[in-house]
């Protein structure tokens, strides 16, 4: 499998007043598409700092990185942008979706930026809300949905533009065990149905459990880049679990 | 255009949210458009009634008067010699190009008596060009003709005033009234006029042929039976007036004997632009009252400009959100410069229809004439867009340039 990926020695600075605070101390290391990559690291290891500059907002001080066969380095804001819009997909722990928005329109936002027709905007949207399994929620607002199916909405609107990899910035931070594993599941699915390269930064092993590599990081430097030969199954966790209880419980 | 339509969409959604806001902000530019309409409308009405005036009087008129002469040191004021003559005007009518009509005119106060009634006024005796000239019609009955001047006819055209004074409500044609115990039979009524610009009311007249006023009524003048009071001349158009003038100079120079280097024995004024100063003056009112309404217009646009700030502020996780899905510098632009656009625009379009209303009301209870010109409809219109760009563009501009990553891990 080629490298959707490559970063050679990546470095990034920050100052602070006289100060100057290195957060990432030379970093390389190669993701090979369809993979399900981790990150993995306490607060303050640099793994957000990485993650921004993996998600194409932020600049490293020095050092290589490419993307889908893309020197990114060089590039300025705009085309920066340009990239984040058809190469990548965000999921945020906060879900960040448009409030009083429905999700159809939410899932639209990325295509918003582009040149597709109302029409074919419409149509995408909707297959990618299918393939997360919110049919039938199109007009709901956030605020008429649960934080789970929130993060499903999230989800298909990273997907929308068919990116090239979905950076995922602790997904179930903001949701209970059994919604995460839910979480998990789709991630998993799309990976191995749709081939996409999935990226979850987390600080639960429990979520990185999932993952087929796992890349821990401390100081800013990489500690330890495993390879797990038995990633659990999302689908078959949750198959074990007591029966769903209904979402909305009438009072 | 796809995002412009996107961005108009999600500006009406953000002012929505916001209705109180965005109704108080909108206020300001509703109340800016609003005074620029009915102030520039206030100055226009005044202009306009000015040049109504102007038109009542005659358009292109030049009024000849004999001049002032001095003899032997001694210098009399204008009109205190009998120098021009019925001849004179046809030779004017006849010999300068620039000029249309001229109309030969003796004036003088007289009592006129109907039955019971009588009533002072100012009697002009004139030739029948003098409706030309002065763009009168008629209201009743007809003007005296050419005929009635050759043949001295005792016949007298009224104005309004006259009429009403004399007559009441029933019509006077036919009647007969005496001026100096001479029976004249009205031949017409006059078409009122109203104000002149001075403030002179020009339907308190009586007209007779220019032949019975000097034979039967105002008596001629002695040193010379052939003087007239003035002439009163129209040129062929506005742009001809100094081109009369020095026409009308340089041939009555000539019929006068005037040597070159001595005074003119005759004075001529052009009306017109006497009042044009007036109209001058009221326009200059007109752009001042324009002035001093658009500086609420732009206090309104600063109103926008701070709404749009907390706006941006309030709203920038979604900046992050849009930035971090791919929304360039541009788009971000784009999007807060249309919300900030269609606030002051909405805005404009109620401050129209608000500015139409108080002009319409100011014309009702204050009696002023008010005109609202379609251009400066328009001009409000792009105006209060203009506002929008030149305010909005700061808070767009801060909007787009946001850093993704901060935008983002905003509380």
């Amino acid at each position: 499998m080629a490298a959707v990926i490559e970063i050679q020695d990546l470095v990034k600075d920050y100052r602070v007043g006289e100060m100057v605070v290195h957060v990432l101390k030379g970093i390389s290391f190669e993701i090979e598409r369809g993979d399900f990559v981790s990150i993995m690291g306490p607060s303050g290891s640099g793994k957000s700092t990485l993650m921004n500059i993996l998600g194409c907002l932020d600049k490293p001080t020095s050092g290589a990185y490419t993307l889908d066969g893309i020197s990114v380095g060089n590039l300025n804001r705009d085309q920066l942008a340009e990239i984040r819009n058809n190469k990548i997909g965000f999921v945020f722990q906060q879900f960040n979706l448009l409030a009083r928005t429905s999700a159809a329109e939410n899932v639209e936002l990325p295509m918003m930026y582009t040149d597709a027709p109302a029409r074919e905007r419409h149509e995408r949207a909707m297959k990618a809300l299918l393939a997360v399994g919110l049919a039938g929620r199109e007009e709901h607002q956030p605020s008429q949905l649960s934080g789970g199916q929130q993060q499903r909405v999230a989800i298909a609107r990273s997907l929308v533009n068919d990116p090239s990899i979905i950076l995922a910035d602790e997904p179930t931070g903001a949701l209970d065990s059994r919604t995460s594993i839910e979480i998990m599941a789709i991630f998993q699915r799309l990976n191995r149905e749709k081939g996409i390269t999935m990226i979850v930064v987390t600080h639960d092993p429990d979520v990185a459990a999932y993952s087929n590599r796992s890349i821990h990081f401390k100081d800013g430097k990489l500690q330890l880049d495993e390879r797990l030969a038995h990633p659990r199954d999302a689908h078959q966790d949750l198959e074990q679990l007591p029966a769903e209880l209904p979402e909305e419980i009438p009072s | 255009m796809n995002k412009i339509v996107g961005s108009i969409r999600i500006a009406l959604r953000a002012l929505r949210v916001n209705r109180m806001r965005s109704a108080l902000t909108m206020l300001g530019i509703i109340i800016g458009v609003a005074a620029v309409i009915a102030m520039v409308g206030v100055g226009a009405g005044a202009t306009k009634r000015i040049q109504d005036q102007i038109q009542s009087i005659g358009s292109n008129l030049i009024m000849v008067l004999p001049g002032s002469v001095s003899t032997n040191g001694v210098r009399l004021g204008a009109g205190a010699v009998a120098s021009l003559t019925q001849d004179d005007s046809k030779a004017i009518a006849a010999e300068c190009p620039s000029v249309a009509l001229s109309v030969p005119t003796v004036r003088g106060g007289v009592q006129v008596v109907y039955g019971n009634n009588n009533w002072a006024t100012n009697a002009q005796g004139v030739t029948p060009d003098y409706m030309a000239v002065r763009d009168y019609t008629m209201l009743s009955g007809q003007f005296f003709t050419t005929q009635d001047v050759d043949a001295a006819a005792k016949v007298a055209v009224l104005g309004e005033t006259v009429a009403e004074n004399l007559f009441g409500d029933s019509d006077p044609t036919g009647q007969v009234v005496i001026i100096k115990n001479v029976p004249f039979t009205v031949a017409g009524v006059l078409t009122p006029k109203g104000q002149s610009p001075t403030g002179q009311d020009q339907d308190d007249v009586i007209l007779l042929p220019i032949s019975t006023a000097m034979q039967k009524v105002l008596g001629a003048n002695r040193a010379n039976a052939q003087a007239v009071g003035s002439l009163t001349v129209q040129a062929v158009s506005p742009q001809a007036m100094d081109s009369a003038i020095q026409e009308m100079e340089a041939l009555l120079r000539e019929r006068h004997r005037i040597l070159p280097g001595l005074e003119d024995d005759f004075t001529i004024r052009n009306l017109t632009e006497v009042f044009q100063a007036q109209e001058t003056s009221a326009q200059v009112m007109s752009i001042l009252l324009g002035a001093i309404a658009s500086v609420s217009l732009i206090v309104g646009g600063i109103g926008i400009m701070n709404i749009m700030l907390v706006s941006v502020t309030e709203r920038t996780r979604e900046i992050g959100l849009r930035q971090a899905v791919g929304a360039k510098t541009g788009d971000i632009l784009l999007q807060f410069l249309v919300e900030a656009v269609t606030l002051s625009l909405l805005g404009g379009i109620v401050g129209i229809a608000v500015g139409l209303a108080a002009s319409v009301l100011i014309s009702h209870f204050a009696k002023w004439s008010t005109a609202v010109s379609p251009l400066s409809i328009l001009l409000a219109f792009l105006f209060s867009a203009l506002v929008g760009v030149f305010f909005g563009y700061y808070p767009a501009r801060k909007a787009a340039f946001m850093d993704p990553i901060e935008a983002l891990r905003y509380e």
